[in-house]
């Protein structure tokens, strides 16, 4: 059973080394996003500060946004999509395969960068590595919750305005949850609460969401 | 050929609808091993719906499907080739083998068969549509599987080709495999004993 799920892995890793600008496109937005910002306001102002939390972390869902939109397209146009459906092995297992590849290629950078990213903002210290413990939490909510929608839009033409109008607030708690946990930190508050929320959101779209994006792509073929 | 015992395919009353609309309905027909059916009928009538309901990606708006094959004795070659674009044939191939636990060593043999072996690593965007489809049939040689479902397989291929898919069928049905395909070309006439199930609506 792990075989055909470690195959779609495999397969994803190749296509993203046959096109490199694909996966990196996300994190070269994501960056440039979040340090559009200082250049915005001051470099040395310290509301810049106050507001680090939230600009990587809507940075980070809007990259992750970007990247999970072509997810299915492909399969569905050249027809793999359909002998994921018919392979002997259950289809919400080859999907979670697809996703976890997509969050290992397009987010776990995101996590990488966000240190960097947050002390170019003007974090540092606790709340920086709670910011970047927070993204490493929240960012698989955000790939398999965009990954859901995805298969959801799948079959649709002219899908464009449809993903963000859907995915968007299944994807604000993260959010809630990850800005809240730095700022916490940054004003000396326990902060564990909001990162085990973000655990069990992890923990609820993992499980859940591969069955409901199999259930919505075998809508798609149809 | 394999030798698996293979239950026929026994369809009863059949409707199939795309949408709300209806295509056809009161449908019923059965293939034993051994035979070769082939699904005729005008643009439109529902070959293509009709062989998707056969091999379980799409429910039937009514009717029954019965004796259908596990999903690994069963082979879907759709109209769409499923090879991605920017994967050569042999990584298409070696993807699908992964994907359904089957053996990898006879990838080199199976492309040698369908005749794109000197293509095998070039990317599949940048081959022609009959070298695409040739790619494709390569999953019918690579996995010997008992039930084939072909849509339009002749799209696109050349008279040698249409021979090679002709040649396939035929040690296919000789070995007690069992094809239903759809196609507006005639079949070759080197291939005996194709049964013809016309659609009409």
């Amino acid at each position: 059973m792990i075989g055909p799920a470690l195959a779609v892995f495999r397969r994803e890793l190749l296509l993203a080394a046959r096109r490199p600008a694909e996966w990196a496109q996300p994190l070269v937005f994501y960056g440039i996003v979040a340090l559009l910002f200082p250049l915005g306001i001051e470099a040395l102002n310290p509301a810049l500060k106050v507001f680090a939390p939230a600009i990587v972390w809507v940075g980070a869902l809007l990259a992750a946004l970007l990247a999970v939109e072509r997810m299915f397209r492909g399969d569905l146009e050249d027809g793999t999509l359909e002998q994921l459906l018919l392979a002997d092995a259950p289809a919400p297992l080859l999907v979670a395969a697809k996703f976890a590849a997509h969050w290992l290629l397009t987010a776990l950078p995101l996590v990488v960068a966000a240190p960097l990213l947050g002390a170019a903002l003007g974090l540092e210290g606790l709340p920086l590595q709670v910011l970047t413990l927070s993204l490493l939490l929240g960012t698989p909510t955000l790939m398999f919750t965009g990954g859901f929608a995805a298969a959801l839009i799948v079959g649709t033409q002219r899908a464009g305005i449809l993903l963000p109008i859907l995915v968007l607030p299944l994807m604000t708690p993260a959010v809630i949850f990850g800005g809240g946990a730095v700022r916490a930190a940054a004003a000396g508050l326990p902060y564990a609460a909001p990162l085990y929320f973000l655990g069990a959101l992890l923990v609820l779209t993992v499980t859940v969401l591969p069955f409901a994006a199999a259930g919505a792509l075998r809508n798609a073929v149809e | 050929m394999s030798n698996l015992p293979i239950p026929g395919l026994n369809v009863v009353n059949l409707a199939v609808a795309r949408g709300d609309r209806t295509i056809f309905e009161g449908l019923g027909f059965a293939v034993a091993p051994g035979e070769i059916l082939h699904i005729r009928g005008r643009n439109g009538a529902g070959k293509t719906s009709l062989l998707e309901v056969l091999c379980d990606l799409r429910a039937p708006a009514a009717g029954t499907v019965s004796g259908r094959p596990e999903p690994h004795q069963q082979h879907w070659i759709g109209h769409k080739n499923a090879l991605n674009p920017a994967l050569s044939p042999r990584e298409n191939l070696a993807f699908w083998c992964a994907l359904n636990g089957c053996q990898q060593p006879g990838l080199d043999a199976a492309l040698q068969r369908v005749g794109v072996r000197a293509l095998r690593h070039r990317p599949c965007g940048s081959l022609s549509t009959g070298q695409r489809r040739r790619a494709a049939l390569a999953r019918l040689c690579v996995a010997p599987r008992p039930w084939w479902y072909l849509d339009e397989p002749l799209a696109g291929l050349d008279s040698s080709g249409v021979e090679l898919l002709a040649g396939l069928l035929a040690a296919h049905a000789a070995g007690g495999g069992a094809a239903v395909l759809t196609s507006h070309q005639a079949l070759p006439d080197t291939l005996s004993g194709v049964r013809i199930l016309e659609l009409v609506p």
